[in-house]
């Protein structure tokens, strides 16, 4: 008969065999083809060449990567990106913080109300919402028309809203908002009013006590919150595609111009790589970071 | 044969030894305790008794049989929890009915046993409620009347009445006798309360560290401790140590500080050198309290009562000699003599007999 | 609790018109007797009367519907394998193919699985929609899944086990009908996310297949009508109605997400 360590084994690889093999064939493997695609020559139609040229050498190089380092123009593209991703999780991060702290501070049996209530919109799907700021940032829209109304009225010209950096970053932090929320709101929670009223005994104000003590506190969820917003922003392609200007192209649309119309997929796959690379070791930092501070709160177990 | 054998079994976590080299033999039809402390290993023994772990080292055998390539499911051996563990999702009756389905007991045959099951526990007609709605004793109960429904062979129970209030745990402890007497079944019973061991068991095996420090019948657990700590965690305990300073005749004379030469009447005396160290280990129930008079007689020593402790039926005093040794006297308040009440400074004569006390040897 | 100040008061609810306002207005034009979406005409239902004789649409509506339940069915089950798995055992490979998805942004995903369906031969389409979707829905499934694993008191599992079930009876009688409300939850989100994912989809969908985001997409890079307003207030709506019974089923989804 089997012995029992032997069976928990068969057991742990029928249950997690199927989902491992799913994920290795159709996750693992096209991004190690993508890393390979870096290294090859871009294809006569676009694609990859073949592998094996007429000699049957391996095509391997480093040419797209040589291009990249040598064309600074992609290096302002990723810089722009990483600014604009910036600036969205600070903005997030302002917008945020005032309702996460309103919701932690509710009464509980509001909580779960408020924050399905933050919820919703981002499961609305992404392309009504980039649609919605279509339409308010309008042209014949009524904000544009206040906008440029008072522009005029200070004699400047009229300024566009829509298809600029404006209506991209907008877009950004709105589409962004409920994940610097939650992992925000999950952290004050916690946060012990009599913390705060022993601070205030000892004569710190309202003020004080936020930067000094709830803050420093919440810096976990804030980590969390600004890793969450700031990976996927630096990938974002469809918001500058649809309302940004020409100067507003992010790598994600070098990367889809790159697949999708001049289809130099070798190049393409060293811009995503290093975009990769980016998101991966910001992750990573935000994993890091997260688990150090993590550890010093969590409740020790018996 | 024993109907249970734990042969030299070891479980070791990393660094830290949980179940050091023990050996037990647990007979049938009785009531057998492991008490201890927590970290002593009690849990851990009976969890690989379960099957819920394997030892590292050692064996254990139910009626001869080595039950280490058994897993939990196939071994004659039922488990109460201590959070009662009932699945929430089933109805009480559905619960209790569970080890029958697994047993692929007849359909037929299994309303009935659920139903007597429930009898036995005193809780009959309750099948159709949902644990949540039941009290902390009840899910006791049912907790009991699953593991039951079987009749396995043994019956562990870990510390099932540490989250019930004083009151009801000494009314399931009561019932927990009776049940064990009407089953039948072998009890292995983990607490760290040891007042509970005294009253339930047949024999306790006390634990410390992952060591069995002594396995015996309560009363000689009690009146005859073999280590210090035995003497120290059942109970109540004055320990006298020093040095012994004669063993002979079945006297051993050993010299505690603050006292002098104390004298016990102990078996071990024919064993016992001079120069090893030696505790005396004396109940207070056996330590005499008197008012200080130059009168009295026998052996005796002086001090101050410097705590008391009224509990209504006792009333325990710490006497702190001339050293500063600290002995403490139990007083049953009925039994008291007007004479006998104190306050704390007052002066007091403690003097107990030779053979009120027990050795035990370093 | 102290009460919240006024001044937190206004910002949060300054947020919460942010987050809604948008949406109120794409639902209200939707009404809106007038091509553009500039102000209020009258009130019509004309856009979506449009929108259901719209023949491209319908057929984008049913690729979505197709995709969306088979996709989630697939990663349900594997996902909850997953979720399962990551609880029980220690693993370290499984949890990051599971997580790592979740974690990069959408588009890397996208581009390696074009390259990986051209290179392989396979065309474009419907499957290879569906593979994609289901690649990155499992990782969502098997969150919830492990969240709701983690509530669990394992001493259930143990007892279950010591009265006679074997591991798998354990699981069948015992784990799952107690995880049930965080799978079925999981099962809604991934249709969810199927139903509105944009950026996977336009990878791995190539040229003839149209589901009802890339619909849009093109409908708002070509000619914007308020017939994608109609459309995207239904799609709300549905997404509403999923995510409220997913929220029921199990409370405790918000926190977990």
């Amino acid at each position: 008969m089997a012995s029992r360590a032997d069976e928990q084994r068969a057991g742990k690889w029928w249950v997690s065999g199927p989902p491992l093999l799913y994920l290795l064939v159709f996750f693992a493997v096209p991004t190690l083809i993508m890393v390979l695609a870096s290294f090859r020559t871009p294809g006569e139609f676009g694609g990859l060449a073949p592998l094996r040229d007429e000699s049957g050498a391996l095509d391997l190089n480093l040419e797209s990567y040589q291009r990249f380092v040598a064309e600074t123009v992609y290096a302002q593209v990723f810089v722009k990106s990483v600014g604009y991703a910036l600036v969205t999780t600070l903005a997030c991060l302002l917008l945020a913080y005032p309702l996460a702290t309103l919701i932690a501070r509710s009464p509980k049996k509001y909580r779960d109300l408020l924050l399905l209530l933050v919820i919703l919109p981002f499961w609305s799907n992404f392309l009504i919402r980039i649609y919605a700021w279509m339409i308010i940032l309008g042209p014949n829209a009524a904000l544009a028309r206040v906008v440029n109304g008072a522009f005029a009225w200070f004699g400047a010209g009229p300024v566009p809203l829509l298809f600029s950096s404006f209506a991209v970053l907008v877009c950004l932090v709105y589409v962004h908002l409920p994940f610097m929320v939650l992992p925000l709101y999950a952290n004050l929670e916690k946060h012990e009013q009599a913390l705060l009223d022993a601070a205030q005994d000892l004569g710190a104000n309202a003020w004080q006590r936020f930067w000094r003590i709830t803050f420093p506190l919440s810096l976990p969820g804030v980590y969390a919150g600004a890793a969450l917003v700031f990976i996927p922003a630096l990938g974002i392609f469809a918001i500058p595609d649809i309302l940004g200007g020409p100067n507003d192209t992010l790598i994600g649309n070098l990367i889809k111009q790159q697949f999708l119309e001049t289809r130099d997929w070798p190049f393409g796959s060293v811009l995503s790589i290093v975009l990769t690379v980016a998101a991966l070791s910001l992750a990573a930092f935000a994993a890091w970071i997260g688990r150090g501070r993590a550890g010093a709160e969590r409740p020790v177990r018996a | 044969m024993a109907l249970l054998e734990i042969q030299g079994v070891t479980r070791r976590f990393g660094d830290f030894t949980a179940v050091d080299d023990v050996s037990l033999a647990i007979e049938a039809g009785e009531f057998f305790t492991l008490l201890g402390p927590s970290g002593c290993g009690k849990t851990t023994l009976l969890r690989m008794i379960a099957g819920f772990d394997l030892p590292d080292a050692g064996r254990i055998l139910l009626n001869g049989e080595d039950l280490a390539d058994k897993p939990p499911e196939a071994r004659p051996v039922r488990t109460v929890f201590q959070s009662y563990a009932l699945f929430p999702h089933m109805t009480v009756d559905g619960n209790i009915a569970f080890p029958l389905h697994m047993a692929k007991t007849p359909d037929a045959e299994i309303p009935g046993k659920v139903a007597a099951a429930l009898e036995d526990v005193r809780l009959p007609g309750f099948g159709k409620r949902y644990p949540h709605e039941l009290s902390g004793g009840q899910k006791q109960r049912v907790a009991i009347a699953r593991a039951l429904v079987t009749h396995p062979t043994v019956l562990l129970l870990d510390e099932p009445l540490a989250a019930l209030d004083a009151k009801l745990r000494e009314e399931m402890q009561l019932e927990l006798i009776g049940m064990q007497k009407d089953a039948g079944i072998t009890f292995v019973y983990v607490t760290h309360d040891q007042t509970e061991a005294l009253a339930l068991s047949h024999r306790i095996a006390v634990m410390n560290r992952g060591k069995v420090e002594q396995l015996d019948e309560p009363s000689k657990i009690y009146g005859f401790p073999r280590t210090r700590f035995v003497a120290d965690f059942i109970g109540h305990c004055n320990l006298l140590s020093g040095p012994v300073r004669s063993a002979a005749n079945r006297v051993v004379v050993v010299d505690v500080a603050g006292l002098g030469a104390v004298e016990v009447a102990t078996p071990l005396a024919d064993a016992t050198r001079a120069g090893a160290g030696g505790t005396i280990a004396l109940r207070p129930e056996k330590v005499r309290i008197e008012a200080a008079s130059d009168a009295a007689r026998g052996n005796h020593y002086r001090g101050t009562v410097s705590e008391l402790l009224y509990m209504g039926d006792v009333t325990v005093y710490r006497v702190a000699t001339a050293a500063g040794l600290r002995i403490e006297a139990l007083l049953a308040n009925s039994k008291a003599g007007r004479a006998q009440f104190f306050e704390v400074g007052d002066a007091v004569d403690v003097a107990w007999s030779a053979d009120a006390g027990h050795f035990i040897a370093e | 609790m102290h009460k919240p100040s006024p001044w937190l008061w206004a910002c949060a609810i300054g947020a919460y018109a942010f987050l809604y306002i948008p949406l109120v207005i794409v639902v209200v034009y939707s009404f809106n007797d007038s091509r553009l979406n500039a102000e209020w005409v009258g009130f019509t239902l004309d856009w979506y009367r449009k929108l259901f004789a719209n023949g491209d649409m319908l057929t984008a509506a049913g690729n979505s519907l197709l995709i969306g339940v088979t996709a989630s069915a697939v990663s349900t089950v594997l996902g909850t394998m997953a979720g399962v798995a990551m609880y029980r055992y220690k693993l370290r490979l499984l949890p990051l193919l599971v997580l790592t998805p979740i974690a990069i942004p959408e588009i890397l995903m996208g581009v390696s699985l074009l390259i990986f369906f051209v290179l392989l031969n396979v065309t474009l389409g419907l499957v290879s929609v569906t593979l994609a979707h289901i690649t990155f829905c499992i990782g969502f499934v098997a969150i919830v899944v492990r969240a709701r694993l983690a509530g669990m008191d394992e001493a259930l599992i143990e007892a279950a086990r010591d009265c006679g079930a074997t591991p798998w009876q354990s699981f069948r009688f015992v784990t799952l009908p107690l995880i049930m409300p965080g799978v079925i939850a999981g099962a809604l989100m991934a249709f969810t996310l199927s139903i509105d994912d944009f950026v996977i989809t336009f990878f791995t969908a190539g040229a003839g297949t149209v589901t009802l985001p890339l619909q849009i997409y093109s409908m708002i890079k070509i000619a914007v009508t308020p017939e994608v307003n109609a459309v995207s207030t239904l799609l709300m709506l549905l997404t509403l109605l999923l995510i409220v019974i997913a929220s029921r089923v199990s409370p405790s989804l918000l926190r977990s997400s």
